[in-house]
């Protein structure tokens, strides 16, 4: 996603809040299917790798608050019919550690309505170390890092 | 029994009911074994003779219990709606009521044998039929199917839906296996093919304790039980997806009380959105789920009374179902759930009336519309009138689940309904 861009469905962001991008790991920190939980700027944000991409939403479970990092991962389970099975994403959706809802890792949207109920999303990317070096984080020129935008 | 004296305190002046009102709770008693003989197959009419089957008595209205019959309703045997003229004069013309829906309660969902079962449906709305149904044209009549062999349920819905004064199959509250169960389904599709709502009445085979923990003592614990068994019914239908393998099924439950539900949808739905994916299917909220297929008599209506209760407490409780569609009037004559004339429940806002009273019992039962004609069709071609039973609308959310298959599309309740010609 481009920087500045947004999630569809994301509120403004606020105006004192102009979004900038952080470096908050380099790749190798976060294997495929981990996670990394990071502060920025006051809000905890919660990393993801998913077969190689990277995703981040906020740590906070909307419905009360539960922190998603100590959540499990599972794949999508959905249903044409009863009885019928459709199981896919493994490992691409997260559940509260507290109450079990689901929430895409992807978009932050939760599965029982992803319309009304959702972790607010921010884009990630990676980032190589050459490209950063014009900016003002301390980076290796040879490394890949993850970069996200809050 | 003396008629209960007038209350102490003041009620809400008794709302009149409007041109047009449809009961769908009206209760004929069979007297006893002796009125369904006429109507007995030789062999069953000879068994029942024989055997001395001379009545089948259910535990779930015991002819001396009060609910069973209102004092004033009962005749000189004690007995209360064993004929056309009590019904008549004590309910259909005293409250000039324009249709009235029978619900036999006689237990032939007692029987264990599956084809005596089977043998005294058939002759009970046989009963219904020449009794009852021939003889006001005012009336109209829910089958009653042997619940323990869903081939024999099936049969019977056929051999009655011709006869579209026959609006409802109806089911007791409790049986052997929960409603939701896939061995029901296909009774579920016969009721659809005939556009047929399943009602749900109060009551048991008495195949398990009424409650969950084991058998009570009085019949004051089986009656207020019996809202619990709703609630294990409607939750059975929603998880197993029955709602989603039908969407054209409708499900009217019939004297449940009323303001149990939300509490119960509440508890229902919580836990639903932590452990939804053990049952993809329900890919809505249930509380959605049930405001879209389920229906309930007013009658009881479960609120406080008294001095001192806020007038306003009914419809405060009928908020909570968020929805104005869901409620249908019955007097559930001659259970005695009021005295006098009170054939509204106290609370119920006048401006709902005329809906609980004459719109939604029309939008439910498709073949109570008045363009609907009585004339029997060819078995399998009565589809409801548009509107009233179309599928329900994709819910909104879906398409944004990366993934998720066209809802709809692919139930093969969309396949029913396009068998339909």
């Amino acid at each position: 996603m481009p920087a500045g861009a947004t999630p569809p469905g994301t509120p403004p962001t606020p105006a004192r809040a102009v979004a900038t991008r952080h470096v908050v790991a380099a790749t190798d920190e976060i294997p495929p299917g981990g996670r990394k939980l990071v502060a920025i700027g006051g809000r905890d944000i919660l990393v993801f790798n998913l077969a190689g991409e990277f995703f981040a939403i906020a740590n906070r479970c909307p419905h009360n608050g539960g922190s998603l990092c100590a959540g499990r991962t599972t794949g999508l389970v959905q249903s044409s019919e009863p009885g019928r099975y459709h199981y896919s994403r493994q490992g691409e959706i997260i559940r509260c550690p507290w109450h079990n809802w689901e929430f895409d890792i992807r978009t932050g949207r939760s599965v029982i309505d992803p319309r009304r109920i959702k972790v607010r999303a921010f884009p990630a990317e990676v980032a190589s170390g050459a490209a950063l070096q014009a900016e003002t984080f301390p980076v290796q020129v040879e490394g890949e890092y993850v970069v996200v935008e809050a | 029994m003396p008629p209960a004296p007038p209350p102490a305190f003041p009620l809400p002046r008794p709302l009149a009911l409007p041109p047009g009102a449809i009961d769908c709770d009206l209760h004929p008693t069979v007297p006893d074994m002796r009125a369904l003989l006429p109507h007995l197959e030789p062999l069953w009419r000879d068994t029942a003779v024989e055997r001395g089957i001379d009545a089948i008595e259910s535990n779930a209205y015991p002819p001396g219990a009060p609910i069973t019959a209102r004092a004033d309703w009962r005749g000189a045997d004690g007995r209360a709606a064993t004929t056309l003229a009590a019904l008549q004069s004590q309910a259909l013309d005293r409250w000039n009521v324009a249709t009235g829906i029978l619900n036999p309660l006689f237990g032939v969902q007692l029987v264990f044998n599956e084809d005596m079962a089977a043998a005294f449906a058939r002759a009970l709305n046989d009963w219904t039929r020449a009794e009852w149904l021939d003889r006001d044209p005012r009336l109209r009549a829910s089958i009653v199917v042997p619940m323990h062999n869903p081939e024999h349920a099936v049969e019977e819905i056929e051999r009655c839906a011709p006869d579209r004064r026959f609006v409802q199959v109806l089911l007791l509250c409790m049986g052997e296996t929960p409603l939701g169960r896939r061995h029901w389904w296909p009774v579920y599709a016969a009721a659809i093919r005939h556009g047929l709502p399943v009602g749900i009445h109060a009551g048991s085979a008495y195949r398990h304790p009424v409650t969950s923990v084991g058998w009570p003592s009085w019949y004051l614990e089986d009656y207020a039980a019996q809202s619990q068994g709703f609630q294990s019914q409607l939750a059975s239908l929603v998880t197993e997806g029955a709602f989603a393998k039908f969407p054209d099924l409708r499900v009217v439950l019939l004297e449940s009380g009323v303001t149990w539900l939300p509490g119960f949808l509440w508890r229902f739905g919580k836990f639903w959105k932590g452990v939804r994916s053990e049952v993809p299917w329900v890919d809505r909220h249930p509380a959605e789920i049930v405001r879209h297929h389920v229906r309930l008599t007013v009658q009881p209506l479960d609120a406080p009374e008294g001095p001192g209760t806020d007038p306003d407490t009914v419809r405060r409780a009928l908020d909570h179902l968020r929805s104005d569609a869901m409620l249908l009037w019955a007097s559930d004559y001659p259970h005695w759930q009021f005295d006098g004339d009170d054939i509204v429940p106290a609370g119920i806002p006048a401006d709902l009336l005329r809906r609980i009273a004459v719109d939604n019992p029309r939008a439910t039962y498709p073949r109570l519309d008045p363009a609907s004609s009585l004339l029997g069709r060819p078995t399998g071609t009565d589809a409801p009138p548009a509107g009233t039973h179309a599928a329900p609308a994709p819910p909104p959310h879906q398409a944004s689940i990366p993934g998720s298959p066209a809802h709809g599309a692919a139930l093969p309740g969309a396949t029913i309904q396009g068998a339909r010609p």
